[in-house]
């Protein structure tokens, strides 16, 4: 097989269309805990003047800030890994119980082509435990589908009031090689 | 868990103010803040001394958000002073959000915990800030640029200024003898309180 063909092509696109999006869309706060499917949007986020980009110790402190952010009238979105998902379990209660709006989108592990067992129990539980919780999930695998399926994330959540995770599958970002 | 007497540990003399004195002392007038509590004790605190206003949102769950959320609060806010009030064991639960707070560096957030040393609604079980556990040395260490403790009397007028003028954000210990809030029976729906705390905050 050509090489070429192999490897992984130019840096995709969508992720710079995805920061441009948001913002349009009047989100301004981007909280985080780092992952290498996210790092367009936490690079972009910190070199805003006119966006909060705010590290997280762990994912469930950005439960409680984007809940307050929606207090003090801010459109803000939680960017984490799926394992982070885990850490977020009881916080989500404050989003249900008070119908705040909330979305964060999160990159997947333990998911299509994984290679690293540890990943492989919080991946595969991800979906559930979200919707456990009254969290909407939105499934993106194919690059073309993450601007309208974003798109689509954000109404439901700020016009209707929902909470929605966007799942960006090993499909969408690729699986780490192990 | 061991009793006090049991523990090998006596409670120091540090707790000594009744949180029914020291808090309405200590933050004063509710109006001049946009305020969050923890659960139980600093939510009914709070609650009590503010009438259950409508510049107040008080949790009943989610134990470990209360920083967070003054955070999101402080940063959607900027123009207003944001205060956190929670207690020891609430704070114990996510102490990573005074790292957060630190590098976020809000002027305009300050946090008061409100230690007994104790879990007050589950029993009375000692907590690690009455076993050796210095939250304000924490909070320091994490970079929170001004920080008390308050467990005297004559420490509070100060610490009360501090809340309102601080040019960073910051973090006041106020050290209490274990005993009850004030009885107050506040709004537990947090979907009303949201949207109360929303309409006078942003519709006004």
């Amino acid at each position: 097989m050509n090489q070429s063909v192999r490897q992984k092509s130019a840096e995709p696109a969508w992720p710079d269309a995805l920061y441009d999006l948001l913002r349009a869309e009047g989100v301004t706060l981007f909280a985080y805990v780092p992952d290498a499917g996210h790092k367009v949007l936490i690079e972009r986020s910190l070199v805003d003047p006119a966006a909060k980009s705010i590290p997280l110790t762990t994912e469930e402190e950005g439960v409680g800030v984007l809940a307050g952010a929606n207090l003090g009238g801010t459109k803000g979105v939680l960017l984490m890994q799926s394992s982070g998902v885990g850490n977020c379990v009881n916080f989500l209660s404050l989003i249900k119980g008070g119908r705040f709006p909330f979305l964060t989108l999160v990159s997947m592990r333990g998911d299509y082509g994984e290679g690293n067992p540890w990943q492989m129990p919080m991946g595969q539980a991800t979906e559930r435990v979200l919707e456990a919780m009254g969290v909407i999930c939105m499934r993106i695998e194919n690059a073309e589908d993450v601007l309208p399926t974003v798109t689509a994330s954000l109404t439901m959540t700020f016009k209707s009031g929902n909470a929605v995770a966007v799942l960006l599958t090993q499909k969408l970002l690729g699986a780490k090689a192990f | 868990m061991k009793d006090d007497a049991a523990s090998g540990q006596e409670l120091d003399q540090s707790y000594v103010l009744d949180r029914r004195q020291a808090v309405p002392a200590l933050v004063g007038d509710t109006g001049d803040f946009l305020i969050v509590t923890g659960l139980a004790g600093t939510a009914k605190d709070i609650a009590a001394l503010s009438d259950d206003g409508d510049n107040v949102f008080t949790m009943a769950g989610a134990m470990g958000a209360a920083v967070s959320i003054g955070l999101g609060l402080a940063l959607a806010k900027p123009d207003r002073r944001v205060l956190v009030v929670t207690g020891d064991g609430e704070l114990l639960m996510n102490m990573g959000a005074l790292a957060t707070v630190s590098v976020m560096r809000p002027p305009n957030l300050a946090v008061v915990c409100v230690d007994n040393g104790h879990y007050g609604e589950t029993g009375g079980q000692r907590s690690h800030t009455s076993l050796g556990v210095d939250l304000e040395a924490i909070a320091s260490a994490a970079g929170i640029p001004a920080t008390r403790v308050v467990s005297k009397e004559s420490e509070i007028q100060a610490a009360s200024k501090l809340l309102r003028e601080s040019n960073g954000p910051a973090f006041i210990l106020l050290k209490v003898k274990p005993g009850d809030p004030p009885a107050y029976k506040r709004n537990m729906d947090p979907a009303a309180c949201r949207v109360r705390f929303r309409a006078a905050l942003l519709e006004k």
